[in-house]
């Protein structure tokens, strides 16, 4: 039957309505992340410092100049391997705790209070009570460890009274990591519940009544299928932690000597600190092409996964 | 207060007392409803292994917070003189609680974060629900594709940007002010909170825009009237995660803003309650925990709701 129709009304077409709505958002988006973003390679290749503006090309002697510093070199190894080692152990009480988090148990309300706490907290702040369990000469830490004999004359890890948590070469690096485990975890298992709380519970009764036990059900159905989630999780947590410097800034400021410098506290030292801003923006830019690859690897195999 | 200083006096006592008196009361009502026999007992020990992880993990989760609520009573003498974190030698004391609020700016930095948080989720709400809907609903392949770019742009770090933004803010003639956090901080939860909220939009069934079409209504209308209300409990932990997102932020505030009145929470209590190397032990603690207990709740109640977008933005997106 033929139909005699109007002109559609434009606030009925479906795609120029999708093109309105999502205009402004993606404009504000290309403006102040697009942007600065050319701004920052453009002064990677330049001279600008805090003082002077002039934008002067330099060609690539910034890229150069930090590529060849040996502290660079360093920090650079330091991000990458804080990132690493976290992300291992992240993993691990993440998947623990994702599964403790998706059954149902008496307090489970409150255990969650708890559990999210360091994630909720905003990190800088939390970093201060971190600052105070882990200090030189008043740590809790180290009290718990004089009493119990581990510390003191005679003690079993040192026979001084305290550890040194943030002072020491490795300790310090171990206590990096150690603290941003501790806050990284609760994201990366609301993640994870999110994937858990996704399978479709006619699989899961299945299971069931095919006297699937709780390891086997764990192993063979759910880890399997929550695996592409584990990938934006690790994605997410990684990403976060890469490009992180308010842990080392508030805890250590990259000391002792350079051991827990990384990438972002660096450029910000050379760049806002010492007002070299076309070093600091070269040193982040480094990170970039890193942080891309793993976004597009991670990303393929999640979507990969999901195919499948 | 009285009361205040027994409780402190007591306090790691008191915890494992309450504990157990929990514990204990679970486990009886357990019993009292199915009879205390072999079976519950059994059960009740199959059970406990678990309990011990989840305390295990609440503890090491817990410990800095435990530790900052003790030392944000304590005296100088108490707190300085041969450490003994775990108990009160001194009477516990408000004096610090009291400093903190009206001898520092804690209480600007509070006001500075509430304004720029209020200001930031006005903006983001503008502009990336409209943005989420069309991703959810409107919008074909390119939609999805300038979806995961959103996502992408999400995941580049401030780091990465703060130089440039930091030569735009003073170019502006923003710099120490707030308002330079407030442009630049929907930069990051623009991309959030459109993820979130198409996994909300998601969610409403598409049959009832349908409905809403046919009974005349226009797309735009359809969205006002249909999907926004009922999508309402979304938009309202969106809202609450993309306000803490800005209580969170640290880079940008402290490169932007040199002005300790103008200063946020994140950046002015760690760099402004500490004068050079003498840090100002008790108020420090105390102004991180008092900002950790509400945005920990926040965070748990709406945690559900948080789950379920992502689920629906990520999973079945």
């Amino acid at each position: 039957m033929y139909r005699f129709s109007l002109p559609a009304f434009p606030l009925d077409n479906r795609r120029l309505v999708g093109a309105l709505f999502l205009a402004p958002a993606l404009l504000y988006m290309l403006l102040l992340v697009g942007f600065p973003f050319v701004l920052a390679i453009a002064f990677g290749f330049s001279d600008v410092t805090v003082g002077n503006t002039d934008l002067n090309f330099v060609g690539l002697r910034n890229y150069l100049a930090v590529w060849e510093n040996d502290i660079f070199r360093q920090v650079f190894e330091t991000t990458i391997r804080f990132t690493l080692v976290s992300q291992v152990f992240i993993l691990i009480f993440a998947n623990i705790l994702a599964i403790i988090f998706t059954q149902d148990f008496t307090g489970k309300w409150f255990a969650r209070f708890i559990f999210i706490l360091p994630w909720a907290t905003p990190v800088s702040l939390a970093m201060i009570g971190w600052l105070w369990m882990l200090d030189t000469k008043y740590s809790p830490v180290d009290y718990l460890l004089l009493q119990t004999g581990f510390l003191g004359p005679n003690g079993i890890l040192s026979n001084n009274r305290n550890l040194f948590w943030l002072a020491t070469p490795d300790l310090s690096q171990i206590s990096v990591i150690f603290v941003q485990v501790w806050r990284m975890t609760p994201l990366a298992t609301v993640i994870l519940m999110a994937g858990l709380s996704s399978i479709p519970t006619d699989i899961l009764d299945q299971a069931e009544v095919d006297g699937s036990r709780f390891m086997r059900t764990l192993l063979q159905i759910k880890l399997p299928l929550i695996l592409p989630i584990m990938v934006i999780a690790l994605l997410f947590s990684m990403i976060t932690m890469f490009g992180d410097m308010t842990v080392v800034y508030v805890l250590t400021r990259g000391g002792p000597v350079d051991y827990t410098r990384v990438l972002g506290l660096y450029s910000f030292q050379v760049g806002i600190e010492g007002g070299n801003l076309a070093q600091g923006a070269a040193i982040s830019l480094f990170a970039f092409p890193l942080l891309l690859a793993m976004a597009i690897f991670m990303l393929r195999t999640a979507s990969r996964a999901e195919v499948r | 207060m009285s009361i205040l200083i027994w409780i402190l006096h007591n306090f790691w006592a008191l915890l494992v007392v309450l504990l157990l008196m929990l514990v204990g009361l679970r486990i009886a009502w357990r019993f009292q409803k199915y009879g205390l026999n072999r079976a519950e007992l059994s059960y009740v020990l199959r059970r406990s292994p678990f309990y011990l992880v989840v305390l295990t993990f609440c503890f090491f989760a817990a410990a800095p917070f435990l530790i900052m609520f003790m030392h944000s009573f304590k005296t100088d003498g108490d707190l300085y003189r041969r450490p003994q974190p775990f108990v009160f030698r001194q009477d516990p004391t408000l004096e610090h609680l009291d400093a903190l609020f009206n001898n520092t700016a804690y209480l600007d930095f509070i006001r500075n974060s509430v304004l720029v948080g209020i200001a930031v989720v006005v903006i983001t709400l503008l502009l990336s629900l409209p943005a989420a809907y069309a991703l959810a609903r409107l919008t074909g392949p390119w939609g999805e594709r300038a979806g995961i770019l959103m996502f992408l742009v999400y995941l580049v770090p401030p780091t990465l940007l703060f130089i440039p933004m930091f030569r735009i803010v003073v170019l502006l003639g923003l710099k120490d002010s707030p308002l330079s956090l407030i442009v630049v901080y929907p930069t990051f939860t623009i991309p959030f909170s459109m993820w979130l909220l198409s996994g909300f939009f998601k969610a409403v069934p598409p049959e009832l825009e349908e409905a809403a079409l046919v009974d005349g209504y226009n797309r735009v209308e359809a969205f006002l009237r249909v999907v926004l209300p009922l999508s309402l409990p979304g938009i309202i932990s969106t809202i609450v995660f993309t306000f803490t997102l800005t209580l969170h932020e640290f880079i940008y505030g402290l490169v932007f803003i040199a002005d300790t009145s103008q200063r946020t929470l994140s950046v002015g209590v760690p760099t402004e309650l500490i004068l050079g190397d003498v840090y100002f032990w008790q108020p420090l603690l105390a102004a991180a925990l008092i900002i950790a207990i509400p945005v920990g709740l926040a965070y748990n109640l709406f945690l559900d709701s948080l789950v379920q977008g992502f689920t629906m933005g990520a999973v079945k997106g």
